[in-house]
């Protein structure tokens, strides 16, 4: 099947810098694609590259196999949600609606009857008449989206435009965008910095850094599988240590941390003995238990002292120095076994080491 | 400290009012019934519409009447088609220190006044001026070319002297334009044209009609320009008060007159408004 949008060998140049670095990857029809990086990585340059706003240094850019590079922006088959939505203020709802379609020249009428079905479609009928500035937050949201969806493109991309809502609704457009985008059963390609977003999306996910694409897959290879540490790192939360090799067998090795402690954990890419390494627990990972005894499983066990804990319902964590005197975040179960725990506690921790990831560090 | 406070309320009101009385109000009212009265002998008026009456029938004083409203408007006009394009460039297209050079640029024409200003197109469209130099010089003209005293010299020097007062507007609007909204203009399939009719014009509408009242009442009130660029067929209506208080003394028909140019601009303003579905305090505030 011919993916609906394909970028191959993307490079695009401002004077001295590379905002984008050679990046491929393809998008299959109807599918969530989101990019997913640190502000400046270079990803909204990617997006204005496929929009048509901007001009690709080298490279191809093929939607549903035929090459757009020499198609200018209004006649690409793309339309673009903007990061504030940018609604045409000086229109009704209807008119920001109709407005791609007018371009189209199609008849008063019709328009009139695909701008009802679209606001029946993202569930907001009968506000054609009505301003812009009378919408809330998450209605201009979908009116953005009801715009460029009546002209059925083949993309629709999305530029961050849930940053500018509240927390509470954003969580709510997270869904309601999934929903959406089953019901147009479009290909969106969303940027976001924000990974759970990305996550809670998206079927195929790329984590984008410095202008390159470290990692593409779907969010659990991302989480559990990352490939660099940098995916490590950014994709949720991890404790990490940096140290050197001692030991490989097989995939499981042992590393000396800094601070030399031992530490057994499973190799990410190939490594060697005395190779510079770093290895990322995830907090979810390690185990909080009263006596050594409960934590004889696991490879990897300390003692340690609660010097803070993080209350946030579901999400909390205690935060344990551990005898070498680092700090690890570790979740604390909400099973009510760790209710009473305080500050100050001393704590046995442990984890696995098929949960602990070792990449190669800086030397 | 209530008292304190009216004190000063007071205290700031004050300049206003004075103002707004004895310069604005009070000299009207005395033209106003001036213009009502006929001078029957020496120091002797009689209340009458006599002064009204002789404007609008002499065909000279109706002829210059109209002629002034409609190159007032059409001056202002041309200078929304020029300053437009200008004011677009300086407000999108331009980007830091151009913008502010730009913009200067437009600026320091008005450091000087508007009696040099208007030598200097004298200076370069006379008959032995610049341009008339210029062209003998390159074959296209075998004699000395005038180009003064015509009403295309008057309009060049109006449009010219109107020119930041529409530029000003415009690019504090244009500027508040958000670039996505444009650029979200074409993605959905606009063109250049379709973009600028529904979607930058509509949005620099308050400032194209501030602009637009600002230049045409300038243009209507100016005498500078049309006395020293126009030709003899170029007479304005503030030549003609001039002539009436100054040359004739008879303040009576210039009163007269004064109070139909306030009317007209006053009607055109309005209208104005109207056509575009404004109302003064949207555009002024």
């Amino acid at each position: 099947m011919t993916p609906d949008l394909e970028c191959v060998d993307l490079v695009k140049r401002f004077g001295d810098t590379t905002a984008v670095n050679d990046v491929s990857f393809s998008v299959p029809p109807g599918s969530f694609f989101s990019i997913l990086g640190p502000s400046g990585c270079g990803k909204t340059t990617i997006m204005r590259m496929i929009a048509g706003f901007l001009e690709p240094t080298s490279g191809d850019i093929r939607i549903k196999g035929g090459t757009v590079l020499d198609t200018p922006p209004n006649k690409r088959p793309v339309n673009m949600v903007f990061q504030h939505l940018a609604l045409f203020p000086m229109m009704t709802i209807a008119d920001n609606i109709g407005y791609g379609l007018r371009r189209q020249c199609m008849a008063k009428a019709q328009i009139a009857r695909k701008v009802d079905e679209a606001l029946d479609r993202i569930g907001l009928p009968g506000i054609g008449a009505r301003k812009v500035d009378e919408l809330s937050g998450g209605q201009k949201q979908r009116v953005a989206i009801a715009r460029c969806m009546v002209l059925e493109p083949d993309v629709l991309l999305l530029d961050e435009p849930l940053g500018a809502l509240d927390l509470k609704l954003r969580e709510h457009m997270k869904i309601e965008l999934k929903a959406l985008q089953a019901a147009f059963d479009t290909t969106f390609v969303y940027i976001t910095h924000d990974q759970s977003e990305a996550l809670v999306m998206s079927d195929q996910i790329a984590v984008m850094n410095a202008g390159r694409f470290e990692q593409v897959g779907t969010g659990q290879d991302l989480y559990y599988r990352p490939d660099t540490p940098f995916v490590a790192g950014f994709i949720g939360e991890a404790n990490r240590w940096t140290g050197r090799i001692d030991r490989v067998e097989g995939a499981t090795l042992e590393m000396r941390t800094d601070t030399g402690l031992a530490m057994r954990a499973t190799a990410a890419q190939p490594l060697s003995k005395g190779d510079a390494a770093e290895i990322f627990v995830r907090p979810e990972a390690v185990h909080l238990a009263a006596n050594a005894e409960a934590l004889a499983q696991f490879e990897n066990r300390m003692r340690g002292r609660v010097t803070s804990l993080l209350f946030n319902g579901a999400a909390s964590r205690v935060l344990v120095q551990d005898d070498a005197g680092e700090t690890l975040e570790v979740t604390l179960p909400q099973t009510g076994e760790f209710a009473s725990l305080k500050r100050g506690d001393r704590v046995h921790i442990g984890w696995g080491a098929a949960q602990a990831m070792c990449f190669a560090g800086a030397a | 400290m209530r008292a304190e406070a009216r004190i000063g309320f007071i205290l700031l009101l004050t300049p206003l009012v004075l103002w707004l009385g004895l310069l604005i109000v009070i000299p009207h009212i005395d033209m106003l019934m001036i213009s009502l009265r006929e001078r029957i002998s020496f120091g002797v008026y009689e209340p009458s519409l006599m002064q009204y009456d002789k404007a609008l029938t002499e065909p000279l004083y109706l002829r210059t009447f109209w002629r002034t409203a409609v190159m007032s408007v059409l001056a202002t006009a041309i200078t929304l088609l020029i300053a437009f394009p200008v004011s677009y460039y300086i407000a999108k297209m331009a980007r830091g220190r151009l913008q502010q050079v730009l913009f200067m640029l437009c600026l320091i024409p008005f450091y000087v006044s508007e009696l040099v200003r208007t030598f200097g197109w004298m200076i370069l469209l006379r008959e032995t001026g610049l341009i008339s130099n210029l062209l003998q010089w390159a074959g296209l003209a075998d004699q000395p070319v005038e180009m003064l005293y015509n009403d295309a010299a008057m309009m060049v020097g109006l449009v010219y002297t109107s020119m930041l007062f529409m530029v000003v507007p415009l690019v504090t609007t244009l500027e508040s334009l958000d670039d996505s909204v444009v650029e979200a203009g074409y993605d959905l399939g606009g063109n250049g044209l379709s973009v600028l009719r529904e979607i930058i014009i509509p949005h620099a509408m308050p400032g194209i009609v501030s602009g637009c009242i600002v230049v045409f009442m300038l243009s209507l009130g100016n005498y500078l320009t049309p006395t020293m660029l126009g030709g003899k067929d170029s007479l304005w209506f503030t030549e003609m008060i001039y002539n009436q208080f100054i040359v004739r003394s008879n303040w009576e028909l210039g009163a007269a007159f004064g109070f139909m140019l306030l009317v007209l601009s006053s009607v055109i303003v309005w209208g104005m408004l109207r056509l575009t579905g404004r109302t003064l305090q949207e555009t002024m505030g």
